[in-house]
């Protein structure tokens, strides 16, 4: 395994990625990005995943579709991605850098190129009511036998599926085709199979659902009002059959009691692992379904609790107090009332009772388990399976399979959620580059034609206004329409509509076309936020002829539909201003141009432990020089104070050649015992100062890695620092290695969440649950008869961490629960300790003597890390970790360009999602690198020469230092003015509001633009506020 | 009760104040104050529909004629809203910004015009929860007044 040695020389610049979900389109992108051809092979007629059919993401709450459709579109656009969709991989051959793989495209009866997806045909299928289930419904409803899988798909075309179309089968029909004004039917089509050559393989199938069948006594299948997690996610989304109402199957009520039961399909003796999401999307259900009915009561059974990621506990917390009810219990059974078909729920209580309760509708938390097709899939790529049937990887290579030259990402190789899997994608890009880099560039397909830009300078403004519905977000408080005919009204505007999802393929094209037949000059979208949504639309543009800054958003959403949800009046009347203010703008926007500036082509990484000794290697193993700085003497970080590990043997030996990789590799350059004293610049050009033993020095480099770390916090409480009997787990590592000592000890107790799940640390340290474990289990290993307690809240050994849990009840390690509001308390008298709980079961205080206490500690983020947030100015999450620029869809970038998070700095987690987050560091940093120049920002400032007498009031002002003095000959006499660096302005407009003759501005923030504006907003339209409910 | 209806408590429900209609503008920065508004967004916090946000690069951005002459062109309020000290996209555009403040409380007198009208706050990209909050609370603080002498309505 490892990729060090492999490609040796001209590899092929193009991959192949397997899968289009969430996981192999951020895979495709981040390798498209970086100059290698993307062969993207989906087995079904689209891309996108499950994501598309999820309503809402935890813990945001952000609409699922909603982040992820400018990821389809951009998959769907770019020029270094060919999409191959409906077809399989049928076999894969050769050598690391030289593989060829053969795609069998299965018949789709539709003309690709034909086809532009308007919906005649799949209006019309006769087929409509009786097709087969719709997969994207999870089969709630059947679909036609020609359709498109769900509105926003990508590439957004007809299928026609020839097992349930009638003229197949009957040989009788044909209405699609006499239907099709493009031509695009063809019945006669065949399987066709092509020739990939492609110098690595990512695989990225995701995974399947659990089939609830299976666990009979539950009911589903047999009783209509027992559905699956996926199934009760249609119901929720606007999008879905019932247009987002939940409804009993049974007979379209409302359910007023709902119950969620966890693990259906995981932690059971076939599936001997945590499948991960459920217990976050449980309570994501719970709560949406609250939003959706505040009087419904939701119960969810749970064995343990396993919010571990970021911002889950704050999320989980708000769940409890919102009224979401948990109940820790395996449900035996569930029996369906006759008549009223509700449904009786059957349990044990944690103290032996066996209870009983009826539900309205029940929604099982069905599992994760390996796609169908994983079997075959892995046969054909060479790759080894684990014992669960996922993609065997290994904690030091979590993206890598079995076979070099094929990495894997995603769900495939174990149970995870978006954000895992959007870093594992890049990760494992990062890993192909580390074997294609060399070949960067040498296989993309001519540069795609845009059409020349129309000459707008002088033209009187005609604007085009598009409002989207953004499913129910936006259309279920403002009324749409009524802000489409208002648009039309403004003056300059030549054309308004209306669409259901404006970031949609068919949106854009609308708008494209909108832009031709109306001749418009001046685009205003009113959707969602201009943060992650402007440069999607903006990008549209130039595909007919307009600038991209002629380009204006309304945010209607996230500051109109979302914070006036009881206000559906006033909510309409602020999104008609919202529009008008924007129409304003946008009648005096300006095309603009991009300059752009050379790249430094190396790395700075901060941090030398394993998340940043992981990044080095990956940005050096793509030609980038790298400069790494630690604060301590040796590389390693906390990862030096690991024995042992949880299905790796040898965490030392790893470490010392992983060290050793890092001095021998002469791209890394490496400053210990230094810290970085100053560092500034912007993407492609920054500039440091690392301060060190042998004094200071200056770097420059294109990009900065954040790796700072975390530390193990000092536990307060349970006479830590007093007595010698109690350790930290960390602590604990050193004294496993005294195996004299471990055989000395009779008892051992470990408590969980210390520090943890606190009012002043909400956060769930995620790797505690498993460290315990692993360390309960080397107890047992050196000494079987010590006894070893671990009292705990909640288990979280998610994913294969299961086994192991299962594991040391087996070898006897004894879990006690606790609840978190009666924390355990501890005694010392004689030299030993006695630990005193109430026991849950039993239902009375227990006390164990123990002569070893170990604390779970919780991880705090480093102190340390302030400076480097305060000189890059580095956002930072509630809990004092780095907060990335997006939690699901960019989990290692921050909102500042060109710079980037992996490991503990980001939130506290096990080393192989470390290695994991560090690899995909390297995929992103490469984008930057490989560049030799990257495009400036367009809203700089420009200096107004006619205006400007050079009082130089501004001069001072710029913090950046990008304005200078100037003085020339001028009619004679010396006309002084200022001069503004291109490269150097940041465009944050002190310039402007420091002049008093308006003398320089910021482009596309001008004080004309501002003025009209604001003038826009001081319109008052008619006040409805008369027939507003609440005054 | 749900908490969008806890929220919803914010909102003045009493017609004795003395501008229930009133017209406020948020200046907000784009790094923070703008991504605290869209976070109290995604977290469905509720506040009074009688704010507009006016997003800039940055708090240092806003010129102090634009302030001045929103309020004496009809807004009843202008509230800014940037990154806390220390926190700037760039550096020190809220300190000039903070400078700036003082000299514009002092203009306001000479038109006539309440203190309480105009504010500055610094609310952080992650503070979706204290953005919703100040605006709320200033949304109240202008319902308070009159309605601005500058109206035309
Ligand atoms: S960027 Fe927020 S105040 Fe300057």
């Amino acid at each position: 395994m490892g990729t060090d040695n492999a490609a040796k020389g001209n590899p092929i610049g193009a991959a192949l990625v397997v899968g289009g979900g969430v996981g192999g389109m951020q895979a495709a992108l981040d390798l498209a990005e970086n100059g290698i051809m993307v062969y993207l092979v989906e087995s079904r007629p689209s891309i996108g995943g499950v994501m598309p059919q999820l309503d809402k993401t935890f813990p945001t709450g952000d609409c699922s579709m909603c982040t992820l459709a400018p990821r389809l579109v951009e998959v769907g656009r770019h020029p270094n991605i060919e999409l191959i969709s409906y077809a399989e991989v049928k076999s894969f051959a050769g050598e690391p850098g030289k593989f060829k793989a053969i795609v069998r495209k299965k018949a789709r009866y539709v003309d690709e190129k034909k086809c532009v997806g308007c919906g005649d045909c799949w209006g019309k299928c006769p087929q409509k009511k009786h097709g087969p289930p719709s997969e994207f419904d999870a089969g709630l409803v059947r679909r036609s036998a020609i359709y498109r899988p769900y509105p926003q798909a990508i590439p957004n075309i007809a299928t026609l599926d020839r097992e349930s179309c009638l003229y197949f089968q009957t040989g009788k029909c044909r209405i699609c085709e006499k239907l099709c004004k493009a031509k695009a039917i063809d019945f006669d089509m065949k399987d066709e199979e092509i020739t990939l050559d492609v110098g690595a393989a990512i695989l990225a199938p995701g995974y399947e659902i659990f089939d609830a069948r299976e666990r009979q006594e539950l009911g589903y299948g047999r009783f209509p009002n027992v559905v699956t997690a996926l199934e009760f996610e249609r119901f929720l989304s606007p999008s879905g059959p019932t247009g987002g109402e939940v409804v009993r199957p049974s007979d379209g009520e409302h359910p007023k009691k709902l119950a969620y039961i966890q693990c259906v399909g995981s932690r059971d003796e076939e599936r001997n692992y945590c499948s991960s999401v459920c217990c976050m999307y449980a309570t994501k259900g719970a709560l949406v379904a609250k939003e959706h009915d505040p009087d419904l009561h939701a119960t969810i059974f749970y064995i343990d609790i396993r919010a571990f990621g970021k911002s889950f506990g704050i999320y989980y917390e708000r769940a409890r107090r919102l009224g979401v009810r948990y109940v820790r219990c395996r449900p035996s059974s569930i029996k369906q009332v006759p008549g009223t078909k509700n449904l009786k729920i059957r349990y044990f209580a944690e103290n032996g009772d066996i209870l009983s309760e009826e539900f309205d509708m029940v929604v099982l938390s069905v599992g994760l388990r390996p796609p169908k097709d994983a079997g075959r899939l892995m046969e054909v790529f060479g790759v080894d399976s684990n014992e669960y049937g996922f993609c065997a990887v290994s904690v030091f290579s979590p993206v890598e399979s079995s076979r070099e030259g094929v990495f894997v990402c995603g769900t495939f190789s174990e149970p995870r959620d978006i954000s895992e899997t959007v870093t594992q994608a890049s990760g494992a890009a990062s890993k192909a580059l580390g074997i294609l880099s060399e070949a960067r560039n040498t296989r993309l397909p001519a540069p795609r034609e845009i059409p020349p830009e129309l000459d707008v300078k002088g033209a009187a403004p005609r604007v085009g206004v598009f409002v989207c519905h953004c499913g129910t977000n936006i259309a279920g408080v403002v009324n749409v329409p009524e802000v489409v005919e208002y648009a039309q009204g403004l003056s300059d505007v030549v054309h308004a509509e209306n669409f259901a999802y404006a970031c949609s393929n068919d949106a854009m094209e609308a708008i494209k076309s909108s832009i031709q037949e109306h001749g418009l000059n001046r685009v205003v979208v009113a959707s969602c936020t201009p943060r992650t949504h402007e440069n999607l639309f903006r990008k549209t543009l130039p595909e007919r002829g307009l600038n991209p800054f002629l380009f204006e958003m309304a945010n209607i959403r996230d500051q109109c539909s979302w914070v006036h949800k009881e206000e559906p009046l006033l909510a309409t009347r602020k999104a008609k201003d919202l529009v008008r203010m924007a129409v304003a703008k946008a009648r005096l926007l300006e095309p603009l141009e991009r300059q752009s500036i050379e790249v430094t082509g190396n790395a700075l990484v901060i941090g030398g432990g394993v998340s940043g000794m992981a990044a080095s290697l990956a940005i050096a193993a793509q030609g980038f020089d790298v400069h790494l700085v630690e604060k301590e003497p040796l590389l390693g970080g906390n990862f030096r104070r690991v024995s042992s590990l949880l299905g790796a043997d040898d965490p030392r030996s790893k470490l010392k050649d992983m060290v050793e990789k890092v001095h021998r590799n002469d791209r890394i350059s490496v400053y210990t015992g230094s810290f970085v004293s100053s560092l500034d610049g912007f993407v492609g050009n920054f500039k440091s100062t690392i301060t060190g033993p042998n004094g200071q020095r200056e770097l420059s480099h294109g990009a900065v890695v954040v790796a700072t770390g975390a530390v193990e916090h000092s536990p307060k409480q349970y006479l830590y620092g007093e007595s010698g009997l109690v350790a930290t787990q960390l602590e604990l590592e050193a004294i496993l290695e005294d195996e004299q000592r471990v055989r000395g000890l009779k008892s051992v107790v470990m408590i969980q969440c210390v520090g943890s799940r606190t009012k002043d640390r909400p956060y769930c340290s995620r790797m505690c649950c498993a460290v315990a474990v692993k360390n309960a289990l080397r107890i047992k290993e050196i000494s079987p008869v010590t006894e070893v307690f671990v009292l705990y809240q909640d288990m979280r050994t998610y994913g294969f961490k299961e086994a192991y849990y299962k594991k040391a009840r087996e070898k006897g390690v004894i879990f006690l629960r606790y609840e978190q509001e009666e924390e355990p308390s501890v005694v010392v008298g004689n030299g030993a300790l006695s630990v005193s709980m109430r026991d849950l079961v039993l239902d009375m205080p227990v006390s164990i003597p123990a002569d070893l206490l170990v604390l779970s500690a919780a991880i705090d983020p480093r102190p340390e890390s302030k400076a480097v947030m305060e000189m890059l100015k580095l956002p930072i999450a509630p809990d004092g970790f780095f907060l990335e620029a997006h939690l699901k869809m960019r989990p290692v970038d921050f909102a500042v360009d060109g710079v980037f998070v992996c490991g503990l700095a980001h939130l506290p987690k096990l080393a192989q999602s470390c290695i994991a987050q560090a690899e995909a560091v390297g995929a992103r940093v490469g984008a930057i690198l490989s560049r030799k120049r990257i495009a400036l920002d367009a809203n700089i400032s420009q200096v107004v020469d006619e205006n400007c007498d050079g009082c130089a009031f501004c001069v001072d002002t710029c913090p950046f230092k990008a304005i200078h003095v100037l003085e020339y000959k001028f009619k004679g006499g010396i006309k002084k003015t200022v001069e503004t660096n291109e490269a150097v302005c940041k465009g944050c407009g002190n310039c402007q509001a420091t002049c008093p003759k308006k003398g320089i501005y910021v482009k596309g923030f001008t004080m004309d633009q501002l003025n009209a504006v604001i003038e826009a907003a001081l319109v008052r339209e008619t006040a409805d506020v008369q027939t507003r409910a609440t005054l | 009760m749900s908490e969008s209806t806890v929220c919803q408590a914010g909102v003045e429900q009493d017609a004795m104040v003395q501008n229930p209609d009133p017209l406020v503008l948020a200046f907000c920065c784009n790094w923070c104050a703008y991504t605290a508004a869209d976070l109290a967004g995604t977290s469905r916090l509720q506040y009074p529909p009688f704010v507009r946000i006016v997003r800039f690069m940055c708090t240092g951005m806003i010129h102090p004629n634009l302030i001045i002459d929103a309020l004496t062109k009809g807004a009843d309020g202008v509230i800014v809203c940037g990154c806390h000290p220390g926190d700037c996209h760039y550096i020190e555009g809220n300190v000039r910004m903070k400078s700036r403040a003082e000299a514009i409380e002092l203009m306001l007198e000479d038109f006539g015009l309440e203190p309480e009208r105009f504010r500055l706050e610094w609310v952080g990209a992650s503070e979706g929860v204290k953005f919703a909050h100040v605006m709320r609370d200033m949304t109240r603080q202008i319902q308070d007044l009159p309605p601005s002498p500058y109206r035309t309505d």
